[in-house]
């Protein structure tokens, strides 16, 4: 056997299994096929249908939707390879990327993990003793403890020996998973708990570490590539400094304002630390930066291929993903650390299907239109998703990393934002609009970056109910909106009807509809919601009149505001010119049908809104309790309690009768492995409490009501 | 002689490609001085339309119309546009029906007609109108009525009722009760038409009383709105007074009693909405009802066709408000058909009658038009064209401008009586879809073989500017005035000059304004004014309303020859 292995060691990677899903499958099988390796897919039950199994030479089923019976079950995913004949597993970023288990399995089963060995992923993995070994090699460290001892006296003291505020923290794992920030020592017991829970959950292994929390931090991190050579160059610097719930959104390279004398100092220290534990292949040294002092701290080493490498390629002009693979097929690093180049800016936003108003929480549904923007060399859009795909609670629930590169940070930024203006998602919220805002705000324009940046400005970036003022504003571009849309509509129609005539009738479905003397007229009602009020549904009329000129003249609501005359051009399924008051625009609309209504979206220029229309008319059934199911689901009694998302009951901390306090946590959900407590939204008894734990829960179901005293 | 023939033969081009040659040219001479004042005078003309146009489109006012609204109620236009399918086009008929014809104003006569699709089925819609006089009936809402179905019975369209009625206006009970063409005839078409496969469809959207509970009662499926809906046959006063039982109008004839224990209604509508996507989903489920036997009502249609060369909006200019004025009824063929292209018949002969073949949207089409009086030769002509358009199945259009058959003896003895004959006997007896559009005069014998009202043409307009009657004012107060004279003279009473002249001017007046369009339309002697810009588009719709009937062989009567 030895024999055959140093046979197989002179072998090239031929033919590659990517153990993912999404947009890095995807991405890890573009610069496979760039350099004729063919690629195998494996996928759940889940994505049978998805873009990272069409997009594989072959594909391979490895177990039903959940992830610990598909995407982590490593057994199934190596039986996979050597079904396919594969040579070489990537594990992309998540699962299994960084479970030394796993790569020392691969390399037993004679299979090349695309990744750096197992004993580097072990040592790092274990965020205590990564940190021993870091301060052996003179890596700086951020005060804190990381001792085995985990009992929850001990914790807590050497908490205080610390001092407040203190971060809890896995040992294992990363993404912010299972992290808690204390304030006060009240808090530290159940944060503490909660930490081990969630760690064991994800990771497996329930070891916690505390750190000194560093109020005004940036995150700033270094990409470092080794060969098995033993040569080791970093790629600068990313700063991942705006996060929400200890997930990155957008991230950059290089680092704003940063002087190349640190830069280096930075890089040196990362190459160090990389070196220390002997790695290869693609691998980030995060660092806390801590803007008051100036001062940078190792955090950890991120064993595996980042979500936000792309910008690092955009500055760098190189392919991280071809250097993983010629790094495991044996070569030596493509470039040495001089030989780097730098160039420009690039930025990436991270588009997920969330639920920013409710505290960034994940959203499921199907993508019923995606459009995002055209590609180009300097614009990246990463996707591992397609219009008419389902956003499931099994997986995360990113859509897409928009990746752009300028010439310098701000003709960079502008190009960002351009770009999220006009990527296009509809059927489930997402935090476009937010990243917009974020994008264009002052203080992000300015390069002053700390991983608190979205709380720090949440004034500026979250929408405050109860703002007449905005509200109004709101309002009236909604309306202006709305006639648009509702002029496309009718234009819409109209082509469609031509193309096919119901009935073959085509003199009956001219353009204008024909009314003897008088225009033909229309009615739309819409229903719009207003984010700056409490009660935040309204109510829109539209009087569309079809002007013999092919024109519409709108009137909007009752207050008879100035009818708007538009003139549309229909270009094509979704889009349209449209003029309106002397300017004329592109104007794209999206729209299906989900809950008896019809949920149609406008995009113009930096205007995006939503609205929905009753379909009512030709759907409606006849049965009384129709209506009277409609309006239970509406309007609960107060005090009810429903599911802020889908998910998985964790943990029921209360029974039905039980007296409350208002804000005591009554419920534990799971929902894409992040925890959210439910908490008594009065005090009171407990009622109607049925949910048990293990059992999954549907968006907006009841969950308990708490009955005021 | 021989090469010139030859150039000339090679010149003419005959290609497979019919360009050009059949194009009627734009002849109006736009910068004389009766076109001028003609136009001057038609802007007017088209003023006073659109506005009684938009007096009835107001119904019974805002103050009946927010009192209806606040029931939860459409007023019927609206109900009809969310009956229909979206961005179609709605053929209303006899907008101005009941125009000055009773001493309260009767907008629309009370009730909304006219012909759309849903789901790509073309339907008869009758809608009560509530908010003038409750919807009740009066004599010319039943002719209104009837004619609908008229209409719908000869186009083989399904009947839409949307019943919000207080039943027959009982002061005019003696008009709207008894006669064979009154309120109960009603019942009797629906019965007639169902037989026939032509579906009727009832949806009680307000009250549905007396006679009126009939309406739903014999249609083959009905709709009822809870609430608003109610079909009884005495109401509860006349209950009360009846039999003493005291009952709420629900309780007595409500949705709930109706749907869930008397069976008088198949289908519960939450409210109006509801009941008209009930409606939406009866037709959808029509199938071939109605269309047995039909011919293939796209035969021979384009669905692609030109638009006329000439603005259609300058028909407003050319219409004659002066009747006495001539002008060339090309002109108004080139701005009504597709491409100005117009295959002329005849040409040279008859030429006060115009005829030949034309489409119209895409639709094959005879014209008959007026160029002056009707001659012997002419009537013929008229005879002989109709006869090609039966035999070939080609529907007719008359565009009437007439003021007669020429008379005098030289005529007479010509046999113009004959010749007429023929002409009124082809028209009659042509079965064929006939649409006449009255642009100018339509006078005496003339509007008979014209294809007038009493020649039951599938559906009949007059521009604002015609005039309808026996003879023209001037012509009959000057008969009139020589039998009095006369009469006078053997009774030996002298009459002066003056008196002559005021009676002469009494009769005018009175013949004016019987002749005007308004005059008819409000008592239905037509389907409606239409705006002469309009009248391509509605001839278009005409047609295609028409062409879903089964093809029947023409077979004329006696031509005295």
């Amino acid at each position: 056997t030895d024999l055959s292995n140093n046979e197989k060691s002179n072998r090239k990677i031929e033919k590659l299994l990517i153990a993912n899903r999404g947009e890095i499958a995807c991405r890890i099988m573009r610069t496979a096929k760039k350099l004729g390796i063919q690629t195998v897919a494996v996928y759940s039950d889940a994505d049978r249908h998805s873009l990272h199994v069409k997009s594989a030479d072959e594909a391979v089923r490895i177990g039903p939707p959940p992830a610990r019976s598909s995407y982590l079950n490593a057994s199934s995913i190596i039986e996979a390879a050597v079904r396919t004949g594969a040579q070489a597993i990537h594990p992309g970023y998540g699962f299994l990327s960084e479970n030394a288990d796993f790569a020392q399995l691969c390399e037993n089963n004679g299979f090349t993990f695309v990744g750096p060995p197992a004993s580097a992923i072990r040592e790092m993995g274990d965020k205590s003793a990564s940190k021993r070994i870091m301060g052996a090699a003179g890596v700086p460290l951020v005060p804190g403890y990381h001792g085995h001892e985990q009992d929850i006296d001990v914790m807590k003291s050497e908490a205080d020996k610390i001092g407040y505020p203190i971060l809890i923290k896995p040992t294992h794992g990363g993404g912010g998973k299972g992290m808690r920030i204390v304030e006060n020592p009240k808090e530290f017991v159940d944060a503490f708990l909660g930490a081990q829970r969630e760690a064991a959950a994800s990771f497996g292994v329930n070891t916690i570490l505390l750190e000194k929390y560093i109020t005004r931090p940036r995150h700033i991190e270094v990409q470092v590539f080794g060969d098995k050579q033993g040569n080791v160059v970093y790629l600068y610097e990313r700063d991942c400094s705006v996060q929400r719930r200890h997930q990155k959104i957008i991230e950059e390279a290089p680092a704003p304002d940063i002087v190349s004398d640190f830069r280096s100092r930075l890089g040196q220290a990362a190459v160090s630390a990389a070196k220390a534990v002997g790695y290869h292949n693609a691998g980030t040294v995060e660092f806390i930066v801590d803007t008051l002092t100036g001062e940078f701290y190792f955090m950890e080493m991120n064993t595996r291929l980042q979500v936000e490498h792309p910008v690092t390629e955009m500055i760098v002009g190189q392919d991280l993903v071809e250097w993983q693979i010629r790094v495991a097929n044996g070569e030596s690093l493509p470039l040495g650390q001089q030989q780097i180049p730098i160039s420009g800016h690039a930025f990436e936003a991270r588009i997920y299907a969330e639920n920013v108003p409710r505290g960034f929480l994940p959203a499921t549904g199907v993508l019923e239109y995606y459009r995002p923007i055209p590609v180009s060399p300097t614009i990246r859009v990463e996707t591992g998703v397609e219009e008419g795909d389902t956003v499931s609670m099994h997986y995360d629930p990113m859509i897409a990393k928009l990746v752009v590169w300028g010439e310098n940070r701000s003709s960079a930024l502008v190009k960002l934002k351009d770009s999220l203006s006009k990527f296009q998602v509809a059927g489930l919220p997402t935090n476009i609009e937010f990243l917009y805002k974020l994008a264009n705000h002052k203080a992000f324009e300015n390069g002053e970056l700390e991983t608190h940046f979205i709380d720090h400005f949440k004034d500026d970036l979250f929408v405050t109910p109860n703002d007449s003022v905005s509200a109004e504003k709101t309002y009236d571009a909604a309306k202006h909106s709305a006639a648009l849309l509702a002029a496309c509509i009718c234009e819409k129609e109209y082509t469609l009807l031509k193309k096919n005539p119901p009935g073959g009738l085509s003199v009956w479905y001219t353009h204008t509809p024909f009314r003897p003397n008088y225009n033909a007229t229309r009615t739309i009602e819409l229903e719009w919601e207003n984010e700056y009020r409490d009660n935040n549904s309204e109510h829109l009329t539209l009087s569309i009149i079809y002007l013999p000129n092919g024109n519409y003249l709108i009137k909007t609501g009752e207050n008879s505001l100035p009818t708007l005359e538009v003139t549309v051009t229909h270009l094509g399924d979704h889009d349209f010119r449209v003029e309106a008051d002397g300017i004329s625009k592109n104007v794209n609309l999206a729209s299906y049908f989900k809950d008896e209504s019809e949920h149609i979206h406008i995009w113009h220029g930096l205007e995006h809104h939503y609205f929905k229309q009753k379909v009512g008319i030709d759907l409606l059934d006849n049965h009384e309790t129709h209506h009277h199911r409609n309006h239970e689901s509406s309007s609960h009694p107060p005090g009810t309690v429903v599911a802020p998302m889908a998910g998985l009951v964790v943990k029921v901390l209360v029974k039905n009768g039980m007296k409350v306090e208002e804000g005591q946590p009554m419920l534990v959900m799971e929902a894409m492995k992040m925890e959210h407590v439910l908490k008594a939204p009065t005090s009171g008894l407990v009622s109607g409490l049925q949910v048990t734990p293990g059992q999954q829960v549907s968006d907006n179901s009841v969950l308990f009501n708490v009955k005021a005293a | 002689i021989n090469s010139a023939m030859l150039m000339s033969s090679s010149n003419r081009g005959f290609s497979t490609q019919s360009q050009g040659h059949n194009v009627l040219p734009d002849d109006i001479d736009r910068t004389s001085d009766s076109f001028i004042r003609n136009s001057k005078e038609m802007e007017s003309v088209m003023s006073q339309l659109y506005s009684r146009i938009h007096q009835v489109t107001e119904g019974g006012g805002a103050e009946a119309i927010k009192r209806h609204k606040s029931r939860n109620k459409m007023l019927p236009r609206e109900r009809i546009d969310r009956l229909l399918d979206s961005s179609s086009s709605f053929l209303e008929l006899s907008q101005l029906a009941g125009h000055e014809l009773y001493e309260e104003p009767l907008p629309s006569g009370g009730i909304i007609t006219g012909i759309g699709p849903i789901h790509g089925k073309l339907c008869m819609f009758i809608a009560n109108d509530a908010t003038v006089k409750g919807g009740t009936y009066y004599p010319i809402t039943v002719k209104k009525h009837l004619r609908a179905q008229e209409i719908a019975a000869k186009c083989r369209l399904p009947c839409i009722y949307l019943v919000d009625s207080g039943g027959a206006f009982l002061p005019k009970q003696a008009e709207v009760f008894p006669d064979k063409e009154n309120f109960g005839r009603v019942f009797y078409n629906q019965a007639l038409m169902s037989s026939e496969g032509i579906p009727q469809i009832a949806l009680v959207l307000g009250s549905c009383t007396a006679g009126g509970a009939y309406i739903p009662a014999m249609a083959d499926e009905s709709v009822m709105v809870k609430g608003n809906g109610t079909i009884f046959l005495a109401g509860p006063p006349l209950v009360k007074a009846a039999t003493g039982e005291e009952v709420s109008s629900e309780d007595l004839g409500g949705a709930d009693v109706h749907c869930k224990v008397s069976g008088v209604s198949d289908y519960f509508a939450q409210d109006e909405l509801h009941a008209l996507s009930i409606g939406r989903n009866i037709v959808k489920n029509l199938h071939m009802a109605g269309n047995e036997g039909q011919i293939g009502n796209l035969q021979g249609v384009n669905s692609e066709y030109k638009e006329p060369l000439y603005d259609v909006k300058e028909l407003q200019l050319i219409a004659p408000t002066d009747l006495k004025r001539s002008f060339d009824i090309r002109s108004i063929i080139a701005r009504v058909v597709d491409g100005s292209e117009f295959d002329e018949f005849k040409q040279l002969y008859g030429t006060t009658l115009v005829t030949g073949f034309a489409r119209i949207l895409g639709q094959p089409v005879g014209i008959i038009g007026n160029n002056g009086v009707l001659f012997n030769e002419s009537a013929l002509k008229g005879a002989h064209f109709v006869e090609l358009c039966s035999q070939r199945n080609i529907p007719l259009v008359f565009l009437q401008n007439i003021t007669g058959f020429m008379v005098g003896s030289k005529s007479e003895a010509n046999g113009i009586a004959k010749a007429g004959a023929k002409m009124v006997m082809a028209v009659s007896c042509a079965k064929v879809p006939k649409i006449t559009i009255v642009v100018g005069g339509s006078f005496g014998a003339g509007n008979y073989a014209m294809c007038g009202r009493a020649y039951s043409p599938n559906f009949m307009f007059f521009w604002p500017n015609a005039k309808i009657g026996v003879m023209g004012g001037a012509q009959a107060a000057g008969v009139m005035s020589e039998i009095e004279k006369s009469k006078k003279k053997k009774e030996g009473i002298q009459w002066t000059k003056e008196e002559e002249e005021k009676s002469k001017a009494k009769f005018v007046e009175a013949y004016e304004k019987e002749s005007s369009a308004y005059y008819s339309t409000a008592r239905l002697w037509d389907d409606g004014i239409i705006d002469p810009a309009d009248t391509r588009k509605i001839i278009g719709l005409c047609i295609s309303a028409s062409n879903n009937r089964i093809l029947e062989i023409t077979r004329f009567g006696v031509f005295r020859m």
